[in-house]
């Protein structure tokens, strides 16, 4: 009954940079003024470590993922930051100087990147069968022929866990289930071996127990082949159950960054503290009522001065937070960005 | 007292194929469900899509015509009515007594009507003089905690919660005896989710809301409401009060279905549990219970007999042929 989640024992070494993201900016440009949507942020991909990225809509978890792989809709641009694969290494390579549309990038993404979107159909083309799709990204980024693109295509819907994959190669995505259009989904930024993933909100439009398979299979990749995972999400759940460190964001800046049992353990941020309480739990007291957080996410037009959050937070400091902005959390390192967390030493996330 | 008596419902929806529109098969969304819901009582009625919890809602409120069964509802005054048969004319004066809340709160409200107007609608379609509505809408708007000036806005102006509280005021608008509210907050964020929940359980409490809630997300569900049904592939699996269900399940599928949530504590996360393979198809549902394929305590019975739904202790029923010899894990 329970998928079991393998580990290999001689699985790539972790914690090597895979991907550093660093104040990486970007603006949604508007008839009056423009809106920023991300502002100065810093992340790092390790090799067989999962990243959770979690806030609520408009935090800018997804932008994030679209600007590390320059593809920001319109009208989104980058206008600033770097995003370094292999950072540190003689092929170091910073992916937002790259044309969005060049060869380099494309090059990039989907083969050493790969991309699991929400809702799967957003990904795949109604018109061509899930075996010629997968087909043509592998031949997209590999000089392979068509019979040996076939026969990989179905070892992938195998290894993903669709039964019978001979046969299910020549379905259409809507002759599919929800949960296996996903694996079909994950299949396809599985195809060309990538060792980052990107993952938005993979198992939200899913059900419960759809959700719960993806989740393992995900996890038994994720491990076996080494991949760095960033794994977006707003299910505070999920992040407990996959991530190894966790960015919590605010109106497109990272507030808190910590590992997971330490996240969840001792919040640092007012707002990560109020987002855990209210989270409804299966375990609670019936009809007990949840921990708020008064008001809404403001527009980010509107990000309210100093600490963007002060007007929610119940421990605001007069005088202080709506003048001030509290100083980022500085990249890799543990902390909050917050007057209360300042105090506290910041560590190096190990 | 019960507000709502469902007996025996059931939903198919033909498949028609071909030039002559012959039907050729029949999905059964909904088969031979019952249960009720007290004065006073909130009764969430979960599972997975498809699982047939939207169309027993639809058929409450008679957006569909059952193929059989009956819904009984009592009237204020003791009168029992039959909605499963009526006729829209003789429909048409009980709708006011059972009133809905939507899942989306962007889709469900007129965006070139005035907040006002769109709470005081259905004062107006049922003839409440205009002096009296305006205190009415006044009066609402208080209740679902928005400034009455919220009044003279339009929709736009109000982010996903305050919307949602808007679609609130509407359906509380005629005091119904019984609102149907179809996955109200599962559009919304978690911090504006929890402001909604909250409000529904303050309402709960000061006006004695009879409801329905038909949700997906079992954490919110056991915040919400008093007793529980789960459905799977159109049939009732299990009812019981909401904290016997969740500690303590009676069917393999409330067990499944609570394992597979992720929980908020990363101490805890060894294994994921997830049932294998998929929900049956309601077209084509497998013969016997409609969960055999996917449990793992299924034996020969199971593929071909139909569990009936049977009271296991006092209010907990199960359908589920080895109910009595289980003990399966609920959540602590």
């Amino acid at each position: 009954m329970v998928e079991q989640v393998m580990t290999n024992p001689g699985a790539i070494e972790s914690g090597g940079h895979m991907l550093s993201v660093r104040d990486l900016a970007v603006e949604f440009g508007q008839d009056r003024g423009s809106v920023r949507a991300l502002d100065g942020i810093s992340l790092d991909l390790r090799a067989g470590r999962v990243l959770g990225v979690v806030g609520e809509s408009g935090c800018g978890k997804s932008v994030t993922a679209r600007a590390i792989l320059g593809i920001l809709d319109r009208p989104g641009r980058l206008v600033g930051g770097r995003v370094l694969l292999d950072p540190g290494t003689s092929a170091e390579q910073n992916l937002a100087a790259l044309d969005p549309n060049g060869a380099a990038l494309r090059a990039v993404r989907g083969g050493r990147i790969g991309l699991i979107f929400q809702e799967p159909m957003t990904a795949l083309s109604v018109h061509y069968t899930v075996g010629n799709q997968i087909i043509e990204a592998i031949r997209a980024h590999k000089t392979l022929s068509k019979a040996a693109a076939r026969a990989a295509t179905v070892e992938l819907l195998r290894e993903v866990g669709i039964p019978r994959p001979e046969l299910r190669i020549d379905a259409y995505p809507f002759q599919l289930s929800g949960g296996l259009r996903q694996r079909v989904g994950i299949a396809m930024a599985l195809a060309c071996a990538p060792d980052i993933l990107i993952a938005d909100e993979p198992t939200t439009a899913l059900d419960v127990t759809t959700q719960a398979q993806i989740l393992a299979l995900l996890r038994r990749l994720q491990r076996d082949k080494g991949i760095a995972l960033m794994l977006i999400t707003h299910d505070m759940g999920v992040i407990a159950q996959m991530a190894d460190d966790v960015a919590v964001m605010y109106l497109g800046r990272i507030v808190e960054f910590a590992p997971v049992r330490r996240l969840f353990a001792a919040p640092r941020h007012p707002y990560t503290r109020a987002l855990l309480r209210s989270v409804p739990d299966i375990r609670a007291v019936p009809r007990a009522r949840l921990a708020t957080i008064g008001g809404t996410v403001p527009h980010p037009g509107a990000r309210p001065t100093g600490c963007a959050f002060h007007p929610r937070c119940q421990e605001m400091i007069a005088g202080r937070c709506e003048t001030t902005a509290p100083s980022p959390v500085p990249a890799g390192l543990e902390g909050a960005s917050c007057f209360h967390a300042e105090s506290v030493v910041q560590e190096a996330v190990v | 007292m019960n507000v709502l008596e469902v007996e025996g419902l059931t939903k198919h929806f033909p498949i028609r194929s071909g030039l002559l529109q012959r039907e050729t098969g029949r999905i059964r969304a909904v088969q031979d469900v019952s249960f009720h819901i007290r004065r006073g009582e909130t009764l969430a009625l979960v599972g997975e899509s498809g699982c047939g919890k939207t169309t027993v809602s639809r058929c409450i409120l008679r957006a569909l015509s059952p193929t059989s069964g009956a819904i009984r509802f009592s009237q204020a005054d003791g009168t029992v009515t039959d909605l499963a048969t009526l006729s829209r004319r003789a429909l048409r004066p009980l709708r006011r007594h059972i009133q809905m809340i939507f899942q989306d709160p962007y889709a469900s409200l007129n965006p070139r009507m005035l907040v006002g107007d769109i709470i005081a609608e259905p004062l107006l379609v049922n003839g409440v003089p205009a002096a009296r509505r305006e205190a009415r809408v006044r009066e609402l708007l208080d209740l679902v905690g928005l400034p009455a000036t919220a009044r003279t806005r339009f929709p736009h102006a109000f982010s996903g919660g305050q919307r949602q509280r808007v679609g609130i005021a509407r359906a509380l608008a005629l005091d119904p005896r019984l609102v149907v509210a179809d996955e109200p907050v599962s559009a919304l964020d978690v911090s504006v989710q929890a402001q909604i929940i909250n409000l529904l359980l303050d309402l709960q409490d000061r006006l004695g809301l009879s409801m329905l809630f038909v949700a997906h997300d079992l954490g919110v569900v056991r915040h919400v409401s008093d007793r529980v049904a789960v459905m799977y592939v159109g049939h009732i699996v299990e009812i019981a009060p909401t904290a016997e269900l969740y500690t303590r399940p009676r069917h393999p599928y409330t067990e499944a279905l609570l394992a597979a949530v992720p929980k908020p504590d990363p101490a805890q996360r060894d294994a994921i549990a997830a049932p294998s393979g998929e929900v049956a198809d309601p077209a084509n549902p497998p013969p016997g219970c409609a969960f055999h394929p996917r449990c793992p305590f299924a034996v020969p019975r199971c593929a071909t007999e139909v569990p009936a739904l049977r009271e296991t202790t006092h209010g907990s029923w199960s359908a589920c042929h080895r109910t009595n010899e289980l003990t399966l894990q609920g959540v602590v």
